[in-house]
């Protein structure tokens, strides 16, 4: 087992290397000179040269893959040619909220997808069944900020039970930073309010965010329990008198999931970039409204640095679930081999 | 002489599918005496998986509630759907490979059983579970228990079934042709290890095999299935020497050995939704007479504890048939 950890870090490397490469390439290949957006429109050849050679985007290209590559290794993305700010502070600054969103949002598709899932197999072609697959239709195909939009219509102006947008009420402020993870840090802090104030603002967003993801995985549920009730071992379960409960919920469900929990793993990367609209719509200050105005400022700096470090994180999720599906079902480390 | 273990009354199963209705049973009887070993014997189709699967009331979807009694020591668990029976009726199934799941550990699948089952804390049952690993000649028992599924061969996986199918301390132990996904050498040494555990522990046995050399063997008295019907049942020994219905008749005459499979008869089982009027063997009789389509024949009772559904089976057949 262990040695089967080791060998997906390891195969995650040459993957998160060719990921620093391709960065510092698209970045030279998006149009736009970023020296002349800094400059400004009435700046002259000169000034602009001057923030070239401030940049060192007058260096050789291989040079400058050179000094990308160094600088990312050791966790420097240079300076934000937006803000002058340091980009790793920035980011930094904006990961966890992201982080936040999109674990929040998997915690909710998986938790709810999997139980939805399994009572829509258990009833197969029964009220619940129809009622879920029209579900899992249903979030696939609602468009995210459509949905944001009527879940702001109707919870925060109608019935006015949970904030518009943001991440904590400007009353109640921000608690003392630990882990960056406002949930955390209020029960860190000792302050129940603060984290019920995060919890009713992660609640819309959340919701938004997690749908895709909850169709997703209460469809792949479903399949995965009807195909394993078809499985010899489970008439063989039943002969042999296992209880009904802890057939389908322990027994068949283990078998389901392992394909669910490779869902999981390519949702991740979905959810990451579904977050950049639910964040620009709820005001959220995570690392897709940072992307959205990188890009609109041609600040390729931030942008290479939200690409290596979502790069980074989807890496360490993918070896999760990896090893999450090593755990479930021993065949698979042993397949590895 | 005692009652029997297991008693099946006019046992009649029907399913509805998209294909239609089909009388998969109908009044089957079958009896199993304490101690005793009876084999079922049949071509696939014949019935002999939904018999057992209404024994150990595991009936797929779409079953009507069967017809007929299910006595297991004098009690009748059609009803409840075998759950009082579960744990004293050991189940043998049929291919170890697809029987045990493969992300649980196998010790951990029997010792639920157990827990569900048998008297004891898991400690007791771990004992008696590595006991019985003994008593199956698992190589290693104690580590056997730790053990996932694939980690153990095929034959070796039998040993396992039969150990859970020993757990709970049953009357009765019913397998279900539990060596033909195993090679020929396994397959003697788990029928060997079966038969012995059976005489051993002085269980009773039902025995579900197309094969006549096992059935010989393992089983003092055979009932012959034909398209959901008994065709014929008695001591195995005098069915084997001298069949009486023309279905069994064709059967050994085709293979005179007795020792290979149930293959070949002109014709085919019936689908069971559409199964012929009157005898349902009679479109594959040799011969046939008028009122053979018309109702279906009674079961007859012979000496020698035999009886069989045909009434012309004193009749010879005919020298080309068969042979």
């Amino acid at each position: 087992m262990a040695r089967y950890v080791l060998r997906r870090l390891l195969l995650a490397l040459p993957a998160l290397f060719g990921l620093v490469i391709l960065t510092f390439v698209l970045s030279r290949v998006i149009p736009g000179d970023p020296a002349a957006t800094l400059a400004g429109d009435g700046a002259t050849p000169a000034q602009i040269a001057e923030l070239r050679a401030q940049y060192g985007l007058d260096r050789p290209i291989l040079e400058q893959a050179v000094i990308h590559v160094r600088q990312v290794l050791t966790g420097d993305f240079g300076r934000s040619i937006f803000s002058g700010r340091p980009v790793a502070e920035e980011i930094a600054q904006r990961l966890p909220a992201t982080l936040e969103l999109t674990f929040a949002a998997l915690f909710l598709a998986t938790f709810l997808g999997i139980p939805l899932g399994l009572v829509a197999a258990l009833n197969h072609n029964g009220p619940v069944d129809h009622l879920v697959r029209l579900l899992s239709v249903g979030g696939l195909a609602i468009a995210s900020f459509w949905l944001a939009i009527m879940l702001q219509l109707v919870f925060s102006m109608d019935l006015d039970v949970l904030p518009l947008r943001g991440r904590v009420d400007v009353a109640t402020g921000l608690p003392p930073r630990v882990t960056g993870f406002v949930l955390v840090d209020s029960l860190v802090a000792g302050r129940p309010d603060m984290f019920m104030d995060a919890l009713r603002h992660l609640a819309l967003p959340a919701i938004t965010l997690s749908l895709p993801g909850l169709a997703t995985i209460a469809r792949f549920t479903r399949s995965g329990v009807l195909e394993t009730l078809q499985k010899d071992f489970v008439l063989y379960a039943r002969a042999a008198g296992y209880g009904r409960i802890r057939l389908a919920a322990i027994y068949v469900l283990r078998n389901a999931v392992t394909l669910v929990v490779t869902q999981v793993g390519l949702l991740f990367g979905a959810l990451i970039s579904g977050a950049v609209a639910v964040e620009a719509i709820f005001d959220w200050p995570g690392l897709g409204t940072y992307a959205v105005q990188a890009i609109l400022s041609a600040d390729y700096k931030a942008l290479l640095a939200v690409t290596m470090v979502v790069g980074v994180v989807y890496a360490v999720v993918n070896v999760t679930v990896d090893v999450a599906q090593a755990l479930i079902d021993p065949r698979v480390a042993e397949d590895a081999r | 002489m005692s009652a029997p273990v297991l008693a099946v009354e006019g046992l009649g199963v029907r399913l509805r599918s998209d294909r239609g209705i089909a009388d998969i049973l109908d009044d089957v009887s079958i009896t199993v005496p304490r101690g005793g070993t009876v084999g079922v014997v049949g071509e696939s189709g014949c019935g002999k998986s939904t018999l057992l699967r209404a024994i150990l009331g595991i009936l797929p979807r779409g079953a009507e509630p069967p017809k007929g009694r299910i006595l297991f020591e004098g009690r009748d668990i059609l009803p409840d759907r075998a759950a009082s029976a579960r744990g004293r009726i050991g189940f043998v199934p049929q291919d170890p490979y697809l029987s045990l799941n493969p992300v649980f550990r196998a010790g951990d699948q029997i010792l639920e059983i157990m827990r569900r089952h048998a008297r004891g804390s898991r400690a007791e049952h771990k004992r008696r579970l590595v006991e019985l690993f003994r008593a199956v000649q698992l190589p290693d028992p104690e580590a056997a228990l730790r053990k996932y599924p694939h980690q153990f061969s095929g034959g070796q996986r039998q040993r396992l079934l039969i150990a859970a199918a020993m757990s709970c301390d049953p009357a009765l132990i019913i397998a279900d042709e539990p060596t033909t996904a195993l090679d020929v050498t396994t397959q003697r040494e788990i029928l060997a290890l079966l038969r012995g555990l059976v005489v051993e522990r002085g269980l009773s046995l039902l025995f579900v095999t197309h094969d006549f050399g096992v059935l010989a063997n393992l089983c003092a008295e055979v009932t012959v299935l034909y398209a959901g019907r008994v065709a014929e049942a008695g001591p195995t020994r005098d069915v084997l020497d001298a069949p009486r219905h023309p279905y069994t008749r064709l059967l050994l005459a085709c293979h005179p050995d007795r020792a290979t499979d149930l293959l070949g008869i002109p014709g085919t089982v019936p689908a069971a939704t559409a199964q012929p009027g009157g005898c349902r063997f009679h479109p594959r009789c040799p011969i046939i007479h008028s009122g053979c389509v018309v109702e279906p024949p009674p079961l007859l009772p012979l000496p020698g504890d035999r009886a069989v559904a045909c009434p012309w089976h004193a009749d010879p057949l005919p020298e080309t048939i068969g042979g």
